[in-house]
């Protein structure tokens, strides 16, 4: 694995300024930092740094051109993405621009998107951050990708991401480390640490990216954005890259509650391509926002803030005020599987990605590493394509599922899983949501934890069991805990993101 | 010894798509890799939906084969690495197959039948095929890749190589009146393993499993095979090894493919890309009221109904279209062993020469013919003749015996003309027919058929002929 940006090519912000990139910037790069122009600089309008409801608001009323958004986010990577490495690939400027206008007329007036690079896009490689994708071309887009366009989205960029989404920090990227935007020494969270960077430092309007065990919410925790996870099912995930097939949920991620709602409405609804996408009809998330939260209940649950000590405790006692001042009862509740999470995930993910992952076996499409045999060609694609991470979740899974062992790993794993989903059954029966943190701990530093997976995987206690129990979660800034951002959690019951985002949005009110 | 035989059956389904993608099912012929996709190429991000057809046509052979259809089965992955298989793993079922405890009852030569228990029906998808060429390397088709199939088990119930090769052609005769699969084991689209074992009185021998058996033969040639090569380790005291064998047809030899040593471990789980499989009742009566009448049925009925030789039968119902054809013609013509003899000697023959699928003359034409034999307007030989004509050319019986002048003649004085013609111009044996030698008769008619381009009535013809020589 390589944390530098020496395997970057010439670099995004070079190559952006040399115009000469084509779609995607790490390849056609042209490394000229003299030929950045005055047009690369950010305009006094700062629309990098807006909302998607406020562009939105301002394009309809012809105060400002997309092409100016567009301007203004290409200055802020130039200026930025040298530090953050939150991109990955970037569309050609001029194509964008001319995208974004033909779109004028559509609901989103070609505001681009920034994608995670797990998530098949035509005009973008898709590398799941690996090696062995490193020149794939995918030949379709992802169901979200293409309601986005069909809403008027143009694409922007795709982001880092741990390989395969295999990770909390995204230094298990194969290609470079992506920074904290907050603190460019410390990690994005991951896995989606791109996306969740790329909205923090400005450099995109909205991201979409993928929550396996934590990947959407814990990267915008440490990152002080918000992210959500929605229900499993709720969003198809045709052509995102499968890690763990039961787990994987593609969602927002944005810079305010708002543009949440906002973003779910495009990208949900059921996909006749997806068999576990759920035909539920259309809703609205943005309708309800306003509602308030007076005499809702909201949950604290006493595993999740049993080990919280110093400032992140007193985050909890803010939460816990401040709801309390809207009208809202917050009681403690109990989800005594909480332990149980993270070994259960690492089974049921492990073993499901090992066989989501075998289809990376140098036949079809990228690295194929030796033509010697069958088995060279398999082995020595797979031990040259995969990072480290990747193959001990390969082995893992692996071996969970092998004859002897499948019922005291996986069978066991599925049923303590049915229990965790139960501990929130229970839960919901008394309220409305759950609130807790999204990580026990601010953004760590780069290097802290990558030689001790355990402590790496623990990072994520807190957002695997929502994604074991398929239920809906949001994570938005919930106060400062070392001087970094640090996240409240709200925990919803299936199919219940109106309630979360409308709880979200009080105390997004409420802080600000 | 007591021979103990188990067959897993692989049938691909005539679906017009894939199983879980929208791509033509239809692969054989077609350009290579032209019928692909993201699904079935297992590209990164692509996802599985299953085909409702390939469920129905499942269920249709599984209630067939007199299975329980269980309310939920569930798709499993079966994990293991080969070059093509696009996805490194099969989509299949593992624990909760679609279909369960079955028979299917085959008719054996003695005329006794037997009850064979199937174990279980389920639904997977078919790989594609590597073609290797001479210089080593190796292509991949992926055009078959995702293409339904079922695999269909029995229950050891088989004790004997021709069993096991009865059993195929019923379960072949089935599938076919049903629709749901070609057959055809040459090409693949059925596919026959068999585990067998040879056991010694009082004790429990060894299985050993048997795969590409390509043809009905090779399925009971190769058990054949086996069941000597077991007798004989059996007989010298050894002990028969477990392994998977592969039947070399050209060297008419079972060989080892791999030792039970080197068994896979297929680490089947759950499918999280696939819903589990609900059928309802609804469907399963649906399809039930739809069901064909199978060929056991037809057999038996035609037996009881049309008091037909078990050999006619068994030929005659066979092919679903030829039964149809029969019952069709023998509405017309209500002469059942008629139209048997004249279907098997010529209609079969002519389809077989033709090499084509189907009975080119319509069955009502066909009756026709038979109708003009039956009362004298033509004669036997003539109706071969406008068989084939109209199998060839499509014609309607009544024109082809008027174009080609073809009518019977029954004319008497037409036909005796022709008689004193022959006798006179045959006087020897006119003399030995005299001295007693009646064979000369036959001889003497030939002349007369030929005489009158065969157009004679051959009865009246022998009649007035012998007539004649009397009186000369």
């Amino acid at each position: 694995m390589t944390r530098t940006k020496t395997c970057r090519g010439g670099g995004t912000a070079d190559a952006l300024a040399s115009g000469a990139s084509g779609l995607n910037a790490r390849e056609g790069s042209n490394p000229s930092p003299g030929t950045i122009s005055p047009a690369n600089e950010v305009s006094l309008l700062r629309l990098h740094e807006k909302t998607l409801h406020e562009l939105l608001a301002l394009l309809e009323n012809r105060e400002i051109q997309v092409s100016e958004i567009i301007a203004d986010l290409y200055a802020a990577i130039i200026e930025k993405d040298q530090t953050v490495n939150a991109y990955l690939s970037l569309a050609h400027k001029e194509d964008l621009i001319k995208q974004a206008q033909a779109n004028a007329h559509l609901p989103l007036r070609g505001i681009p998107a920034t994608i995670k690079d797990n998530i098949s896009t035509i005009g973008f490689k898709t590398t799941c951050a690996s090696k062995f994708l490193e020149k794939f071309e995918p030949v379709f887009d992802a169901t979200v990708i293409k309601r986005l366009r069909a809403a008027g989205a143009t694409i922007l960029g795709k982001t880092n991401l741990d390989e395969f989404a295999m990770g909390s920090s995204t230094e298990n990227s194969g290609f470079f480390t992506t920074r904290n935007p907050r603190d460019p020494e410390r990690v994005p969270g991951g896995s989606s640490g791109g996306s969740a960077a790329a909205v923090a430092a400005n450099e995109a309007i909205f991201a979409l990216g993928s929550d396996t065990g934590g990947s959407i919410r814990q990267p915008a925790a440490l990152c002080g954005v918000v992210g959500l996870k929605p229900t499993y099912g709720r969003v198809s995930r045709f052509g995102l890259v499968a890690f763990a097939s039961s787990l994987d949920q593609i969602g927002p991620l944005t810079k305010d509650v708002h543009d949440c709602a906002l973003v779910l409405n495009l990208i949900d609804g059921h996909d006749a391509h997806d068999s576990t996408s759920v035909n539920q009809s259309a809703l609205d998330y943005s309708k309800d926002l306003n509602l308030g939260v007076n005499r809702l209940k909201l949950g604290l649950p006493k595993e999740y803030v049993k080990a919280l000590r110093g400032e992140a405790l007193r985050c909890v006692e803010t939460w816990v005020k401040t709801f309390k001042d809207m009208g809202v009862e917050t009681l403690d509740v109990s989800l005594p599987h909480t332990d149980y999470a993270i070994p259960v995930y690492y089974i049921l993910a492990s073993s499901e990605a090992s066989a989501n992952l075998a289809r990376f076996d140098g036949v079809r499409y990228s690295q194929r590493a030796s033509d010697e045999n069958v088995e060279t060609m398999f082995s020595e694609s797979r031990d040259k394509g995969f990072g480290a991470e990747v193959k001990r979740r390969i082995m893992i899974g692996t071996y969970a599922l092998s004859s002897g062992y499948y019922d005291a790993y996986y069978t066991k794993a599925q049923k303590v899983r049915g229990l965790i989903k139960q501990d929130f059954d229970r839960a919901f029966q008394q309220v409305d949501a759950i609130i807790g943190p999204t990580s026990p701990t601010p953004a760590f530093k780069i290097g802290e934890k990558s030689d001790d997976p355990i402590a790496m995987y623990l990072s994520d206690v807190y957002t695997v069991p929502i994604n074991l129990a398929g239920i809906p979660s949001i994570s938005i800034p919930g106060g400062i805990v070392d001087g970094l951002p640090f996240g409240l959690q709200i925990i919803g019951d299936q199919f219940q993101e109106s309630k979360i985002l409308r709880v979200a949005y009080a105390y997004e009110q409420a802080s600000n | 010894m007591r021979t103990i035989i188990g067959l897993e059956v692989h049938a691909q389904l005539l679906t017009k798509t894939k199983i879980f993608c929208s791509c033509s099912a239809e692969y054989f012929g077609a350009s290579p890799n032209a019928h692909t996709c993201p699904v079935c190429l297992g590209m990164p991000g692509s996802l599985p939906v299953l085909n409702e057809k390939a469920v129905e046509y499942a269920l249709k052979a599984a209630l067939a084969l007199n299975c329980e259809i269980p309310k939920r089965s569930k798709f499993d992955r079966k994990n293991y690495f080969y070059p093509d298989l696009p996805k490194g793993y099969q989509i299949s079922q593992y624990d909760e197959p679609a279909a369960v405890n079955g028979y299917l009852e085959i008719e054996l030569p003695d005329g006794t039948t037997k009850r064979v228990r199937i174990r279980r029906v389920h639904l997977e998808e078919d790989a594609g095929k590597s073609i290797h060429m001479p210089d080593g390397c190796s292509l991949i088709d992926l055009n078959r890749a995702g293409v339904p199939l079922i695999e269909i088990v029995s229950e050891p119930d088989l004790s004997s190589p021709e069993e096991a090769r009865i059993f195929m052609e019923e379960l072949r005769r089935i599938l076919r009146y049903l629709g749901v699969c070609s057959g055809d084991l040459e090409e693949g689209s059925l596919r026959c393993d068999a585990n067998i074992s040879v056991n010694p009185d009082g004790k429990k021998g060894t299985k050993t499993e048997i795969k590409n058996m390509n043809s009905f033969r090779a399925v009971e040639d190769a058990l054949k095979f086996e069941v000597i090569r077991q007798t004989q380790i059996l007989n010298s005291e050894s002990t028969v090894e477990q392994a998977t064998l592969t039947w070399n047809s050209d060297q008419n030899k079972t060989e080892v493919m791999r030792s039970k040593e080197e068994a896979q471990d297929y680490r089947y789980f759950p499918d999280p890309d696939l819903v589990p499989l609900e059928i309802d009742e609804a469907w399963k009566k649906k399809i039930l009221d739809a069901m064909p009448e199978l060929p056991a049925a037809k057999r038996a009925r035609w037996k009881k109904e049309f008091g037909l030789p078990d050999y006619d039968v068994k030929i005659l119902t066979d092919e679903l279209p030829i039964a149809a054809y029969f019952e069709r013609t023998v509405k017309e013509f209500p002469k059942p062993k008629e139209v048997s003899n004249w279907m098997l000697s010529e209609l079969l023959r002519l389809l077989k020469e033709s090499l084509s699928k189907e009975i080119k003359i319509p069955s009502e034409n066909f009756a026709k013919v038979l109708q003009m034999i039956e009362s004298g307007q033509i004669n036997r030989n003539t109706g071969k003749e406008v068989i084939e004509e109209a199998f060839k050319t499509g014609k309607s019986p009544e024109a082809i015996v008027s174009e080609k002048g073809l009518a019977q003649i029954s004319d008497e004085g037409k036909i005796i003309g022709a008689i004193v013609q022959v006798i006179s111009e045959n006087p020897k044996a006119l003399a030995d027919f005299k001295a007693g030698k009646e064979a000369v008769v036959g001889f003497l008619q030939g002349q007369v058929m030929k005489k009158t381009q065969g157009k004679a009535d051959p009865k009246k013809t022998r009649a007035l002929l012998i007539e004649h020589l009397k009186k000369s």
